[in-house]
């Protein structure tokens, strides 16, 4: 395969134990590739399972059938059976994640917790820094904020240190959960940039964007995941 | 500082543990546990009280002999031996060494009444250290490293709060680098300010030093924060394991479901 990703009929139902046992059917056949370069903007209602196909691709929500295909390190992974080493190795070197809301550590700074993807992979701490600064300044995150830990930010704030932790890294596939949900018009365009940017560097990325315009600049394919809605 | 390193690419386990179970007469605290921990990993294992958590620690760092089944480390040498059959000096290279331990309770991993220097010195005089002047050199660069201040490193630790308590207790451990580290309750019975120092401090040790740890908590965010993969126990049994954010956000097992859904929002 040529494919970075390549889902082929994967199936998620979450079953809720503490209300006896309910089977919640979230998505099911889920197939598409993702080709390097390529940005798939994944389109359909609240609910309709898009955040949970992303998590399914990071390994952060088990699969219950089928097979996501990752290209990682020159071989094909299935995420669906991964061992827990083999999905934090494919974490580290080639899917990176950019979650709709910042989970940080209560007590590092802006510029660490954006420079820690980088020192995570052996880059000097003063060169992940001086990087993690230069892409803080690119969003408007001004200096005087650096030091501060982001739990303390507007929400629009710590959405581009999301941002800039996200996209710090060289990985070849990228995932975005609402990127630009709570940006103004200004950082959205430098939100616009930067995935520009991803896919020259020849980054599939997969995308959730609810704004029309933001999904027409970005999106090179759309697919529309109500196809996948699992009969309930 | 962070060396390009990256210890979790390595494909030999540090330890394994095989059907590992532990009766009490006719009480079972521990039944049918296997996993591999592979160098610079972070495993939580979770549960409530008298889930077998803290059993199963005492039985991996060979303070237990188990009822059944068996331990195993990667010694230096490269070759995995059995715990149950290690000769003498083995067993204290490890705890002297190569394993670190850290108590919930601060008092039993450290001498109070000593001080602050000579408790994080004493490891590494066990060790063969006899140059005073290196050693308190050594001792006071592990202080900085835990953010105690070095003019109180001639204080006895219980001259100390809590949260220095504990973060002495992780210099003592660590200034002999060992390569794999068990924690009980780490933050246990600390002030919630404290404990997000503590858990801030002991992540950027365990990455910078490639360091494995077994950690038992059973306060969830502590495995999310600091673990890579989680080992969920109930009944002396283990439920539920995975990677920390997958049994987190997706757990599977009704009591893990039960445990993930009731954490009060902060």
């Amino acid at each position: 395969m040529t494919a970075m990703i390549d889902i082929t009929s994967a199936k998620k139902t979450f079953t809720m134990h503490l209300q006896g046992g309910v089977e919640l059917p979230v998505v099911r056949g889920v197939s598409f590739q993702v080709e390097p370069g390529e940005c798939v903007v994944l389109s359909g209602p609240s609910g309709a399972g898009k955040s949970s196909i992303l998590k399914m691709i990071f390994g952060n929500y088990r699969c219950d059938g089928g097979r996501i295909g990752i290209r990682h390190q020159g071989m094909v992974i299935d995420l669906a059976t991964a061992e827990p080493r083999q999905v934090l190795s494919v974490r580290r070197t080639t899917i990176g994640y950019v979650s709709q809301f910042l989970r940080a550590v209560p007590r590092v700074a802006t510029i660490d917790v954006v420079a820690e993807p980088l020192i995570a992979n052996g880059i000097a701490r003063a060169e992940a820094r001086e990087r993690a600064g230069a892409l803080l300044r690119r969003l408007n995150i001004p200096e005087r904020l650096w030091a501060l830990p982001p739990s303390t930010f507007s929400g629009g704030e710590q959405q581009r240190v999301n941002i800039a932790r996200g996209f710090i890294s060289d990985l070849p596939i990228l995932l975005l959960d609402e990127p630009t949900a709570s940006l103004d018009a200004a950082n959205r365009a430098v939100v616009v940039e930067l995935i520009e940017q991803k896919k020259r560097q020849r980054v599939a990325m997969v995308a959730i964007v609810h704004d029309d315009e933001i999904r027409h600049l970005i999106a090179d394919r759309i697919v529309d995941v109500t196809s996948f809605a699992a009969a309930a | 500082m962070a060396e390009p390193q990256d210890p979790m690419q390595d494909d030999q386990p540090l330890l394994v543990a095989e059907h590992l179970g532990k009766n009490y007469g006719r009480l079972t605290a521990c039944r049918d546990v296997s996993f591999a921990l592979y160098p610079g990993e972070v495993l939580a294992v979770v549960g409530e009280s008298g889930s077998g958590k803290s059993t199963l620690l005492q039985l991996l760092s060979a303070q237990l002999a188990p009822s059944a089944g068996r331990v195993s480390y990667r010694m230096r040498d490269g070759v995995l031996r059995d715990l149950a059959r290690l000769g003498e000096a083995e067993r204290r290279f490890l705890f002297r060494t190569d394993w670190g331990y850290v108590h919930q309770d601060a008092a039993q991993g450290l001498r109070m009444a000593v001080s602050a220097g000579a408790n994080v010195g004493e490891r590494l005089m066990a060790v063969g250290w006899n140059h005073y002047g290196r050693i308190r050199d050594a001792a006071s660069s592990w202080l900085e490293r835990v953010e105690i201040d070095t003019a109180r490193i001639d204080d006895a630790p219980r001259t100390y709060s809590g949260g220095m308590r504990q973060r002495l207790q992780i210099a003592r451990n660590l200034v002999t680098e060992p390569r794999l580290v068990f924690m009980d309750e780490p933050t246990g019975g600390l002030d919630v300010s404290v404990q997000a120092r503590l858990l801030d401090l002991m992540r950027n040790l365990v990455s910078e030093l490639g360091l494995a740890a077994i950690v038992v908590t059973h306060d969830l965010a502590v495995a999310r924060l600091l673990s890579h993969r989680v080992m969920v126990m109930k009944g002396g049994r283990v439920i539920e394991t995975g990677l920390t954010d997958q049994v987190l956000d997706d757990p599977r097992e009704p009591y893990t479901q039960l445990l993930v859904s009731s954490i009060l929002p902060a």
